[in-house]
C-alpha cells in the first residue's frame, strides 16, 4: 500500500544529531525512523545521513555489510546528507582522505573552515524549490566541510564564498551546514517532496 | 541569562553554535588520551572526540599532587594527529587556563573536577568564551548552575579514575529523577523549587516544560566496559566519556600502546567494543558479541572504598 501523504524516511542513527533530523522530518510531514542496521532500511522511501563525525560513522559502515546496503539504497532512493552525511555521500574526500559511498559527484574537503572557533551561523541566498529565485536562508556551519568541486550533473542551490553549500543531483541532496538546527523547514520540505516524487515514479 | 525558544533551545548565536557541536557528538564515545598514539587508536576505533591530558584520572588519583591543564604542546600534537574534535581540561575557576586552551584552538573545554580546583567559590564565566564548555554535575541544581554560567554540555561526574560505574549511575538517576519531578510541578511551585535546587528560575522552568536539560546530557566517571556504556545510555545519557577505562592496565600503569603490540591490541579491542556498545546500547545480542571481543579490563578501584575527602566528585559548587 502506498501512502503518499506521509513517506517513511529513515535517519541513519549510528551517531550524531539524528534526533534533530527526526524532529525536522516530522515537522515536514514525513514519518521518520532511526536506522542502525541494514535490515532497518527495508520499506523506507528515503534516508537522511545526519551530521556527526564521519570517521565514526565509517567504522560502523564497515561492520555487517552496512556500507554495501547503503550504497544499494542510495542508488535507487532519495538520500539527503548533511555535514558528515555529505562527506559520506561524496565521490572524493580529502583532508584527510577517507572512503565514501561515491553517490554524489562532488569532492569534499573535511574541516575546511577550521576548528570550532570558526563555526558560524550565516544567512545565505538559496534557491530551494519550489521557489524559483534566491531567498535568504539561515545556515548553521559547525566544523563544516567544503565542497571543493562538483560534476556537471550537480545543481548548486546555495554557495558560501563561491563554494557550494547546498546541492542536488537527481533525487540526492547534500548540505555542508545543519538545516535540522534551524527552525526553517524549507530544506526538509524540499527533501520530502523529492521522496514523494520518487515514490510516484517507481 | 540565556533566552530560549519554544522548543527549549537557546536563541543566541554563540550558544547555538556551542550546543550544536555537542549535538554532533551524541551517541558517541569521547576518550581520554595522553599521547598521539592513543589519540590515533581512539580515532581509528571510532571515538567522536578525544580529551587530551597528561595523566588520566586513575593516575592523578594514584600519584597525587596538583593536577593542572595539560601542556599546550601536547594538545597541539594531538590536534595535529587526528581529524575529530579535540577537548582539553581546565581547572575549576581557572579562566586563564581556559583562555590558553581557546587560543590554541581546542574544540571543547572541560572545566573539570578531575583537576585540582583553582577557585573554591566561582566557576569560569563560560559565556565569555567562543569555545563551548562541558561541566560535571551530580544533581539537577548543579547542572543548571553550570548551564547558567554558559556550559553547552553537562556530564555526570561519577567518580573518575575508578573503573567503578556506581556513582555515574547514581548521578544520572538523580538528575533524571529531579527533572521528572519538575515536569509534574505546578507553575507556582517552580519558584520555590528553583530556590531548593539553587538554580535560576528560567532554567528550572525550561526543564519543567521540556522534561530535559536545555543542553546535551552526557555521562562520565567510572565507565570501563561496553556493558557500563550501554547501562549509562539506557539510563538516559546521550554520549559517554571513557577516561581511564581504555588505556589503563593496573591502577596507575597505562598499557604500552607504543612499543607492545599485544597491549596495543588490548586497548584497540576495548575502544572498539565501547564504541559499538554505545550505538547499539539497547541490543543485548550486539553487546554480548562485543563484550566477548574485549581482551582485558582495567583493574579498577571500588568507589565505596574511597574516603570521603579523596573523592573528586565533591569538587565544584
Amino acid at each position: 500500500m502506498t501512502d503518499l501523504s506521509s513517506p517513511r524516511i529513515g535517519v541513519l542513527a549510528l551517531q550524531g544529531d539524528y534526533e534533530r533530523h527526526a524532529t525536522a522530518l516530522e515537522e515536514a510531514g514525513a514519518h521518520p525512523s532511526l536506522v542502525k542496521t541494514a535490515e532497518a532500511l527495508t520499506d523506507l522511501d528515503g534516508l537522511i545521513l545526519p551530521g556527526g563525525e564521519s570517521t565514526t560513522m565509517l567504522k560502523f559502515l564497515d561492520r555487517n555489510s552496512l556500507f554495501d546496503a547503503l550504497q544499494g539504497f542510495t542508488r535507487h532512493k532519495p538520500v539527503f546528507g548533511t555535514c558528515a552525511g555529505a562527506i559520506l555521500l561524496a565521490r572524493q574526500v580529502s583532508h584527510p582522505a577517507q572512503r565514501s559511498l561515491g553517490i554524489l559527484d562532488i569532492a569534499v574537503e573535511r574541516n575546511a573552515y577550521g576548528d570550532q572557533r570558526d563555526s558560524a551561523i550565516l544567512t545565505l541566498d538559496a534557491e530551494i524549490p519550489p521557489a524559483t529565485g534566491p531567498e535568504p536562508v539561515e545556515c548553521v556551519f559547525i566544523r563544516a566541510p567544503r565542497i571543493a568541486s562538483v560534476g556537471s550533473d550537480v545543481k548548486v542551490l546555495a554557495s558560501r564564498d563561491g563554494f557550494p553549500v547546498l546541492i542536488e543531483q537527481g533525487h540526492t541532496m547534500a548540505a555542508t551546514f545543519h538545516p535540522e538546527l534551524s527552525a526553517d523547514r524549507r530544506i526538509h520540505n524540499r527533501f520530502v517532496s523529492l521522496v514523494k516524487s520518487a515514490k510516484i515514479s517507481q | 541569562m540565556a533566552d530560549a525558544n519554544q522548543n527549549g533551545t537557546f536563541t543566541s548565536t554563540s550558544l547555538r553554535l556551542k550546543v550544536g557541536l555537542a549535538e554532533m557528538l551524541k551517541g558517541g564515545v569521547i576518550m581520554d588520551v595522553m599521547n598521539v598514539e592513543q589519540a590515533r587508536i581512539a580515532e581509528e576505533s571510532g571515538a567522536v572526540s578525544v580529551m587530551a591530558l597528561e595523566r588520566v584520572p586513575a593516575m592523578i588519583r594514584a600519584e597525587g599532587g596538583v593536577a593542572r591543564m595539560a601542556n599546550p604542546k601536547l594538545i597541539k600534537e594531538i590536534k595535529a594527529a587526528v581529524s575529530i574534535p579535540v577537548m582539553a581540561k581546565a581547572r575549576i575557576g581557572h579562566f586563564a587556563e581556559a583562555q590558553i586552551l581557546e587560543a590554541i584552538g581546542v574544540d571543547f573545554i572541560d572545566e573539570s573536577e578531575v583537576l585540582t580546583p583553582a577557585d573554591e567559590a566561582h566557576h569560569i564565566d563560560k559565556h565569555a568564551f567562543k569555545i563551548p564548555f562541558v561541566c560535571g554535575a551530580r544533581n539537577l541544581g548543579e547542572a543548571l548552575r553550570r548551564i547558567a554560567e554558559g556550559a553547552a554540555m553537562i556530564r555526570t561526574k561519577g567518580e573518575a579514575g575508578t573503573g567503578d560505574v556506581v556513582h555515574a549511575v547514581q548521578h544520572m538517576r538523580q538528575i533524571t529523577k529531579e527533572m521528572r519531578q519538575l515536569t509534574v510541578a505546578r507553575e507556582e511551585e517552580l519558584y520555590n523549587l528553583a530556590k531548593e535546587h539553587g538554580a535560576p528560575y528560567e532554567l528550572v522552568r525550561m526543564v519543567a516544560k521540556n522534561g530535559k536539560l536545555p543542553v546535551p546530557n552526557f555521562s562520565a566517571g567510572g565507565i570501563a566496559t561496553p556493558a557500563d556504556a550501554a547501562l549509562m545510555m539506557q539510563l538516559g545519557a546521550e554520549t559517554v566519556f571513557v577516561g581511564s577505562g581504555i588505556f589503563m592496565k593496573e591502577r596507575a600503569t597505562p598499557l604500552d600502546v607504543e612499543n607492545n603490540q599485544k597491549e596495543r591490541e588490548e586497548a584497540v579491542s576495548r575502544a572498539k567494543a565501547i564504541v559499538i556498545a554505545t550505538t547499539h546500547y539497547n541490543d543485548p545480542k550486539v553487546l554480548a558479541e562485543v563484550s566477548e571481543q574485549v581482551t582485558g579490563t582495567m583493574k579498577g578501584l571500588a568507589a565505596a572504598a574511597i574516603e570521603e575527602k579523596e573523592l573528586l566528585q565533591t569538587r565544584g559548587w
